[in-house]
């Protein structure tokens, strides 16, 4: 068991050895990828593995915390995910960031971020677990604020980590309603704990097991940028492209999906499928899924873009763990890694070459003067657009079948995305890589290194792969192979039809035109969901607090607790200050009146 | 010792002990301090400890009081200035002397007083059988004398052997310190 | 005759003109004086308690008078060092008022 206790630590110590003692020398960004590999490596040797191994943390009493780390598909499969895509982003980063001045930095965020999720993937407890989650924040808040120096940068990445304290509230409402529910903190005792409870409570269960996942999802409602706390994830796109491929769309925003399966699948799907809670999460993330992707519709940064979709797909992913259709929910999530961080790294790739221009309508052309990179870019889109025989066709096909067979409702409207995710996606790919270039910085864009192509490739390869069961039976955390490869029946019509309504659409729409010829001002602004935040609960919500708690502070804190404290001391430290006359006399003086009491003391 | 002699003594010693307070002049004081020691040593031979009556004029007057004088000297000490607030050390002071004063009469009137035992020669000589009878302090003490010195340096050298032996070690130290203390120190 | 009281009496006052002269007096070596007055105070009432307090044979308690020379012997050790301290004093500070050496100040 000494391996997956490596797999965990040695990004720890990477990054702890970047920051004391490797930044000066320039060795940080090659040490870190190195032991990204080697992560790799030990993710591929563990995979299929079934074991757990922990170690006692904390005792209080009677009650006590593990570390420990819990080797099953699921997060042996899940690994393979966090670690493949982060060896690649690694390794796009050694090009994407090499005029970086802090690289250093940089890569022992990277680093610590690979600890983080490690331990959130492995860990065999909810405690860990949790943990884990801030630590994940704390790193993406890191990597997200890396140009700290840009306003907006710094603003995001706050942004980011206070929409997901807010999640994590609940988050850790829920694992202390759990271990109510329970009495273990430990995944491998829990279902043992529900069982007995239902037995003993046969009438509330139901009801307070709905309350705890429903506690338990908001944590995966911040994580996983689902509605309404989503407003971070576009946002999180002021950060460096390789960490939005890596965090913002393959890894740390599947957390919250893969977190809510681990529940699912420790309790037993069984107490699931009646939940009250199963519905809300079904209908959270499948309004996540329309609202993103009609906002994505109207967006002009090619990030931007990317980011709504992620929503969109996250949406998708928790809609399935709604309907406790989990297995579908992580093959997505499998899949969308591979697809989303090459569509990620593709548009570094793209920003890279025309010198950090966002802006599609700026672009164009880009197929022609960057081949290998559009022709990646490509494969990505169609895998995105469920294109028949990508890995996107095959996880959203499950997707949708599950939802066909249990809500039609949900089905119509996840089948109405599927129309617009391919729509928005043509628009993206026709406006910044066909057509004629439309600025300066597009004209002087000329293919990337190597080193950005590279991982591009291989992404390219498994997003065009991943979806076969031969891979995806090996590779994916949760995946029940379909009887055919493609069942003809109504959701595989729809989707089809689905997306050549999108393409077409998109094509008619947008095929060398020079400027956006729709305009929808409720999309572009997303709603007027930020502007509410703003407007409405920071302004009043956070002045009113700010008001009180300055208040409390200042008088009670400050002025009473604090303030008083060190007057007193200071007060009577000024008292004594007196007696420290540094007189002979005087202290000669208090000596006699000594001997004086203690004469009368002992003789009267 | 007569109670005349006695009161003459204790007034001399007090006398001085006051005068040493009351003096301005460090060498007055000095002087004012072999008074009372002095008188001091007058009460020890009225109790009869003739060894410690002379080793107190011998050392303390003889010896340590003239170091005083040296150091005085040396340092060329002038006139103790007023005090910018005079009346506050005094009146502590005297409070001070006033309640230990207030409080010895106290302690003294709840004890029960003694009378001094005799040392006639009758119980001298009765007290000679504790001794060696050929050693001096026997036959002295036959006599009818209190062989004064030959006690204590029995005593000294008998049961106080290693205590004598650590002081010299003392005064070793002692006399090295002040070489030390008192050479310049090089810059 | 005088009796034990009348010896722990004027031993006494002795110890408090002693005790006095320490508070009243800024002269250090003046203070150092009164010190061994102090000691001195001491030695009487120990002189007088051996003196009083015979042993069985009707000799007076050598005890005591050991204790007194020993007193006798420090204070001289104690003197010669002290004096040592205040002339180091002096050349450092050209004073030996107590008054002007007020560096423990808090």
């Amino acid at each position: 068991m000494t391996l997956p206790w490596l797999l965990l630590f040695l990004p720890l110590a990477i990054a702890a050895a970047n920051q004391l003692v490797l930044k000066k020398t320039g060795l940080a960004p090659l040490v870190s990828t190195a032991s990204t590999l080697a992560t790799f490596v030990i993710a591929v040797l563990l995979l299929g593995k079934n074991e757990t191994s922990h170690f006692n943390w904390a005792t209080i009493g009677d009650f006590s915390i593990n570390i420990g780390l819990k080797l099953d598909q699921l997060s042996t499969g899940m690994m393979i995910v966090v670690t493949g895509v982060g060896l690649l982003v690694h390794i796009f980063s050694l090009a994407y960031m090499k005029e970086d001045e802090a690289k250093a930095r940089y890569f022992t965020g990277l680093s610590l971020f690979m600890f983080s999720m490690t331990g959130i993937v492995l860990a065999d407890n909810f405690i860990m677990t949790f943990m884990f989650w801030e630590l994940v924040g704390l790193s993406s808040y890191l990597l997200i604020g890396h140009w700290y120096q840009k306003d907006s940068a710094a603003d995001a990445a706050k942004k980011a980590f206070l929409c997901n304290r807010v999640g994590d509230f609940g988050f850790m409402i829920g694992i202390l309603m759990l271990w109510g529910i329970t009495g273990h903190l430990a995944f491998d005792s829990m279902k043992g704990g529900l069982e007995s409870f239902i037995a003993a409570n046969p009438a509330i269960a139901g009801g307070v097991l709905s309350a705890a996942v429903l506690c338990i999802f908001c944590g995966a409602i911040g994580k996983s940028a689902q509605l309404p706390l989503h407003v971070w994830l576009p946002d999180a796109m002021e950060g460096p492209t390789p960490v939005s491929a890596l965090i913002h769309a393959a890894t740390m925003v599947a957390a919250g999906v893969y977190m809510l399966f681990r529940l699912q699948f420790t309790l037993g799907f069984e107490h699931f499928t009646a939940l009250q809670a199963s519905t809300v999460i079904a209908w959270t993330g499948c309004i996540t899924a329309l609202v993103a992707a009609l906002m994505a519709t109207q967006q002009d940064d090619i990030k931007k873009i990317l980011a709504y979709s992620t929503l969109s797909q996250l949406g998708y992913m928790v809609m399935a763990v709604g309907l406790v259709a989990g297995q579908a929910g992580m093959f997505h999530l499998f899949t969308h890694a591979w697809f989303k961080a090459l569509l990620f790294l593709g548009s570094g790739a793209v920003i890279y070459a025309c010198h950090h221009e966002q802006n599609i309508w700026k672009m164009g052309g880009l197929l022609k003067k960057m081949p290998l990179t559009g022709l990646t870019f490509a494969i990505g889109f169609a895998a995105l657009i469920a294109v028949p025989f990508t890995s996107g066709f095959f996880s959203k096909e499950q997707i949708l079948e599950a939802a066909h067979h249990q809500n039609p409702a949900l089905f119509w409207i996840a089948a109405l995305v599927a129309v617009l995710t391919p729509f928005y996606m043509t628009r993206l790919f026709v406006v910044a890589f066909l057509g004629k270039t439309k600025s300066e910085n597009a004209d002087h864009a000329h293919e990337v290194g190597p080193l950005m192509v590279g991982p591009l490739v291989i992404l390219a390869v498994l997003g065009l792969i991943a979806g076969f069961p031969f891979v995806a039976s090996k590779l994916s955390p949760a995946y029940v192979a379909p009887e055919h490869l493609i069942h003809f029946g109504t959701v595989t019509y729809v989707s089809i039809a689905a997306l050549v309504i999108g393409v077409i659409l998109g094509l008619v729409l947008y095929a060398g035109k020079e400027k956006d010829p729709v305009s929808i001002p409720l999309f572009k602004n997303r709603f007027y969901i930020d502007t509410i935040y703003d407007k409405g609960l920071v302004r009043y919500f956070q002045d009113a607090f700010a008001a009180i708690i300055a208040f409390f502070d200042e008088l009670l804190i400050n002025g009473l607790l604090v303030g008083g404290l060190s007057r007193a001391a200071e007060s009577f430290g000024n008292i004594f200050r007196k007696v420290q006359s540094g007189s002979l006399q005087g202290y000669a003086f208090c000596f006699g009146l000594g001997v004086l009491l203690v004469v009368y003391f002992t003789a009267f | 010792m007569p109670s005349y002699l006695f009161w003459l003594f204790s007034t001399i010693m007090l006398i001085g002990g006051g005068a040493v307070i009351a003096f301005r002049n460090p060498v007055s004081s000095a002087m004012a301090v072999v008074t009372c020691f002095v008188g001091l040593a007058g009460l020890f031979i009225g109790l009869s400890a003739f060894f410690v009556g002379v080793i107190q004029i011998l050392v303390y007057t003889g010896a340590v009081m003239v170091l005083f004088l040296f150091i005085i000297m040396l340092l060329d000490l002038k006139d103790e200035e007023k005090a910018a607030k005079p009346l506050l050390p005094i009146a502590s002071g005297i409070a001070l002397f006033l309640v230990f004063t207030v409080q010895l009469i106290g302690v003294l009137s709840r004890t029960p007083d003694k009378t001094a035992p005799p040392l006639d020669p009758a119980t001298l000589a009765s007290a000679a059988a504790g001794f060696a009878p050929t050693s001096k302090i026997a036959t002295t003490l036959g006599q009818g004398k209190l062989p004064d010195v030959h006690l204590i340096g029995h005593t000294l050298f008998t049961d106080y052997n290693m205590p004598l032996q650590v002081l010299g070690v003392l005064l070793l130290v002692a006399t090295v310190g002040v070489v030390v203390l008192s050479k310049r120190q090089a810059d | 005759m005088a009796s034990l009281h009348d010896y722990l009496l004027v031993s006494g006052l002795l110890f408090a003109i002693g005790l006095a002269g320490v508070v009243v007096r800024r002269n250090i070596i003046i203070v150092f004086m009164c010190l061994e007055l102090m000691l001195s105070a001491a030695n009487l009432s120990l002189v007088a308690f051996s003196r009083f307090n015979p042993t069985p044979n009707g000799l007076p308690d050598y005890q005591g008078q050991m204790l007194v020379f020993f007193v006798i012997t420090v204070a001289a050790a104690e003197v010669a060092v002290g004096l040592a301290i205040i002339v180091a004093l002096y050349r450092a500070r050209q004073t030996i008022h107590t008054d002007e050496l007020t560096s423990l100040k808090g």
